[in-house]
């Protein structure tokens, strides 16, 4: 059966790289003793995909991935059982069944837009982040220097950004995330500099990643809602 | 939630900045105001070395188990956070707590191999801990240093308050007693290292002179200091079905070098190969119980959540329940979805079964240790592998499926002539020839055989037979490697091999170390402020500076190596008992010399002097 796993990702996790925090729950998944499935084969592997890799440096509130199990207990009991076996600052926070088990619905397929929130270490002065991030917004194209692994080509950034907001100490943002299209908060807080005329030592910046969502007809669906709570064993 | 030592600014732009945070699963945490003894664990190369060894994972284990001690670790930072922290004076701190090492009680080193030596001064010299023990004060840990390397520790004499000579579970809790006795009676610290050094096993390099004759050789070697004993008796585990074993092993977040749980299953060995120093300072064999291994494996596996398990001991086909422990491990992995690894295994019909149930025959590769390309030669090292052993194990390989071999030899042993050196070409043409005698149609692998040939230098260590030997120079070497590199490009299956060989600076280091004096303190220290550090590291090696640090000092490297020793001579480590005794090393060169074999432990003792260990392959029949 499949399971959608949300998580978190705080404090000196931080610091773990994508392949690193794959391996890490490969590992806790067997010291919890869950029911996970395996890969045919000479070597088997368990079956995770990750919804999103997340940068070193960031925190997530919002991390999702996907397995196989092969029997489960209620959601409840599944998490504690997980959560047990998790490194300070990593933590289950759901546990759902997702019905339809084609790769269509995985996390790494449907994953359309993320949110972001950015806090300062200092804050700013003289920055009127409210107004800043209107007349940011208004701006029919943002022409940014976006580099990948293959290229780094100029790129307009601003369909990229679905919302930003000044949440009063934070800046909020709903950004492309995935295969198809997908902005790191870093390049969009660059390019917010440059419009408000400062730079940001990237250092400075504390980027939350908040949740994930696919696009779901006008609006979004966060991948959180695609499961189901399993209640009976 | 912890306060870490480096700042989000530093760890974001240095490498891996996991190998500084703790954290890591089975990781000790405990409140410091409620221990009486902080003890930090070195091991002094990168993070992902350091994490691979079981020695420490047994001790970090051993010392937690104490309600009075909380044992951390810390490692080597690499030279990019090397830097750092000099530049921005922030001193070394231990993983758990990412406290500052100065104020630990202890600073315990391990001393694996000797290219860490620089390494060890960087962390004593990023701690904020004055470098020579005689400038330590009251309130400085009190620096300890274990492993193979303090079988001749004298280089690095002047840098340790203590060494540990033999295994870490007998007397530790001793010395942890007598420092808690210390810290509450609120004696010197000349008193407690005059107390430590009544331990059994412990030495104080500080209460023993040292002089030299005229031609630089030992003319005394002596203790200064009434509680300091004449020899030094190395520590043994007698019996090994009571030790301490790890069941929670560390889990780091990085892949490191050994990811995946280790099982020691036994110490020593019986061969008694004339080179090998572990061979000889880890005597005598003994085995841990089968039962209590099986049972040490499953806990580790489920508190790890490794996904490999590996077998470590010298030579694993020699256990005498193999047998049993490979088969209940490959019928409980197989459920577990764990892989095997086997290393150290002899190549026979059991081993090659074995092999082909735990990995994928096409993807692997077997390995032959024959040391030495004549047989005349292999009776000198005593090794106890004829050129039909080699052959049939590899048929029956190539048979099975395989057909990558990879073969080690040494370069530069005792008696060694040219013709022992064209033997390893001639061995690794034969190994390919019968290959091709296989119908073409039944070979494996495509039906091409991939024969890699690798030799190291032949370094002579302390308390092994070969102890007394010259080691060659460095054109002596180069000159064996170029003539072998000739001869297997004469050979008819060229094709079919790869050479591939050591580096002869190393070499040469390694070698002036193993066997060097007090003396060398002042080159090691001098070779450190030159810049010389991971010096294990090729990219970072910098033979010139260590010269630069021997001309400076004016020694001459060559008196360490190039030099062939009387057996009347004395020897830096003579003070210590390491178990064997001189007389058997003498029988044993002397056999060497000889071309004669000494049959192995178990089928018959050769009197080494290790049976009043009272334990392991001595007491067998």
């Amino acid at each position: 059966m499949k399971i959608r796993i949300r998580f978190s990702k705080e404090g000196v996790m931080k610091f773990i790289g994508h392949l690193d925090m794959v391996r890490y729950f490969q590992k806790a998944f067997r010291r919890s003793g869950i029911d996970i499935s395996y890969s045919q084969g000479f070597s088997p592997h368990q079956l995770i995909s990750f919804a999103s890799p997340l940068g070193v440096g960031l925190t997530s509130t919002g991390e999702y991935m996907d397995i196989f199990v092969g029997s489960s207990q209620p959601s409840s009991v599944m998490i504690e059982k997980i959560n047990r076996e998790m490194a300070e600052g990593v933590k289950v926070l759901s546990f759902k069944r997702i019905a339809d088990e084609t790769r269509a619905s995985n996390a790494m397929a449907l994953i359309a837009a993320a949110d972001y929130e950015v806090a300062f270490r200092h804050m700013p002065k003289d920055v009127m982040f409210g107004d800043a991030i209107e007349t940011f917004m208004a701006k029919e194209q943002i022409i940014m220097t976006k580099k990948t692994k293959k290229s780094v080509k100029e790129t307009d950034i601003r369909p990229m950004i679905y919302e930003m907001s000044w949440t009063g100490s934070t800046v909020f943002m709903k950004v492309a995330c995935g295969s198809s299209a997908n902005l790191k908060p870093e390049l969009v807080m660059e390019a917010f500099a440059k419009h408000i005329g400062c730079s940001f030592d990237p250092l400075e910046l504390l980027i939350c990643r908040r949740e994930m969502y696919a696009s779901d007809g006008d609006g979004w669906k966060s991948l959180d809602d695609f499961g189901e709570e399993i209640l009976t064993p | 939630m912890r306060k870490l030592a480096l700042d989000d600014s530093i760890l974001l732009t240095i490498d891996k900045p996991a190998r500084y945070l703790g954290n890591e699963m089975n990781a000790v945490m405990k409140e410091k105001s409620q221990v009486d003894i902080r003890f930090a664990m070195c091991f002094p190369d990168v993070y992902e070395i350091g994490m691979s060894y079981l020695g420490i994972q047994i001790l970090y284990d051993m010392f937690n188990s104490r309600e009075d001690t909380w044992c951390e670790r810390v490692y080597s930072p690499w030279t990019d956070l090397d830097a750092v922290m000099r530049e921005k004076k922030i001193p070394l701190f231990a993983l758990e707590s990412q406290d500052p090492i100065k104020d630990f009680d202890f600073l315990g080193i391990t001393i694996q191999y000797e290219m860490c030596y620089t390494n060890i001064l960087q962390v004593i010299d990023l701690s904020g801990i004055p470098m020579l023990a005689r400038d330590r004060g009251e309130d400085d840990p009190i620096v300890i240093g274990g492993g193979p390397c303090v079988y001749n520790p004298e280089p690095l004499a002047d840098f340790f308050d203590i060494f540990y000579i033999g295994e870490g579970e007998t007397v530790y809790h001793q010395l942890l007693d007598v420092y808690k006795a210390h810290k509450r009676n609120h004696t010197s610290r000349q008193q407690f290292l005059e107390a430590a050094a009544q331990i059994e096993g412990l030495y104080v390099p500080m209460f023993y002179d040292v002089t030299y004759h005229e031609d630089g050789t030992l003319e005394s070697f002596a203790p200064n200091n009434p509680y300091a004993p004449q020899k030094v008796k190395k520590q043994v585990v007698s019996d090994m079905g009571t030790a301490d074993y790890p069941k929670k092993p560390l889990v780091p977040f990085i892949k490191v070098t050994q990811d995946r749980v280790v099982l020691e299953i036994q110490r020593g060995c019986i061969r008694g190969c004339r080179f090998c120093q572990a061979g000889m300072v880890y005597r005598p064999n003994r085995e841990r119980p089968l039962e209590k291994l099986k049972d040490y494996a499953m806990q580790m596996l489920e508190s790890t959540g490794h996904e490999e398990i590996s077998l470590s001991s010298l030579s694993s086909s020699d256990y005498s329940q193999i047998e049993p422990l490979v088969n209940y491990l490959i019928d409980e992995c197989r459920k577990k979805k764990v892989n095997i690894s086997l290393p150290s295994l002899r190549i026979d019909a059991f081993s090659l079964d074995v092999m082909s149930k735990v990995q994928d025959v096409k993807k692997s590769s077997l390995t032959f240790a024959p040391e030495a390309g004549t047989q005349r030669m292999r009776d000198v090292i005593n090794k106890g592998l004829t050129e039909e052993d080699i052959l049939g194990g590899a048929m029956e390989a190539f048979e099975g499926g395989w057909n990558r071999v990879k073969l080690y030899f040494m370069l530069g042993l005792p008696t060694e002539t040219f013709d022992d050196i064209e033997g390893i070409a001639e061995l690794s043409n034969k190994i390919a020839a019968l290959f091709y005698t296989i119908p073409k149609d039944r070979r494996p692998g495509g039906g091409r055989v991939e024969i890699v040939t690798s030799t190291s230098f032949f370094v002579p260590k302390p308390f092994t037979p070969f102890q007394w030997v010259r080691q060659n120079n460095s054109e002596e070497f180069l000159e064996k490697q170029r003539f072998l590199n000739g001869k297997i490009k004469e050979q008819l299956n060229k094709k079919s091999i790869k050479y591939n060989w050591h580096d002869v600076e190393l070499t040469q280091l390694e070698g002036i170390l193993a066997r060097g004096d007090r003396r060398l303190g002042a080159v090691l220290l001098d070779a450190y402020h030159n810049g010389c550090l991971y010096d294990s590291w090729s990219e970072s090696f910098k033979y010139d500076m260590w010269m630069k640090a021997f001309e400076d000092n004016q020694i001459n490297p060559d008196f360490y190596t190039a030099r062939e020793r009387s057996t009347d001579e004395l020897l830096p480590w003579d003070f210590i008992d390491a178990g064997v005794s001189k007389q058997f090393l003498i029988r044993e060169w002397e056999r060497a010399k000889a071309g004669k074999v000494t049959p192995n432990c178990r089928h018959s003792c050769s009197g080494c002097g290790c049976k009043v260990y009272e334990g392991g392959v001595c007491f067998e029949n």
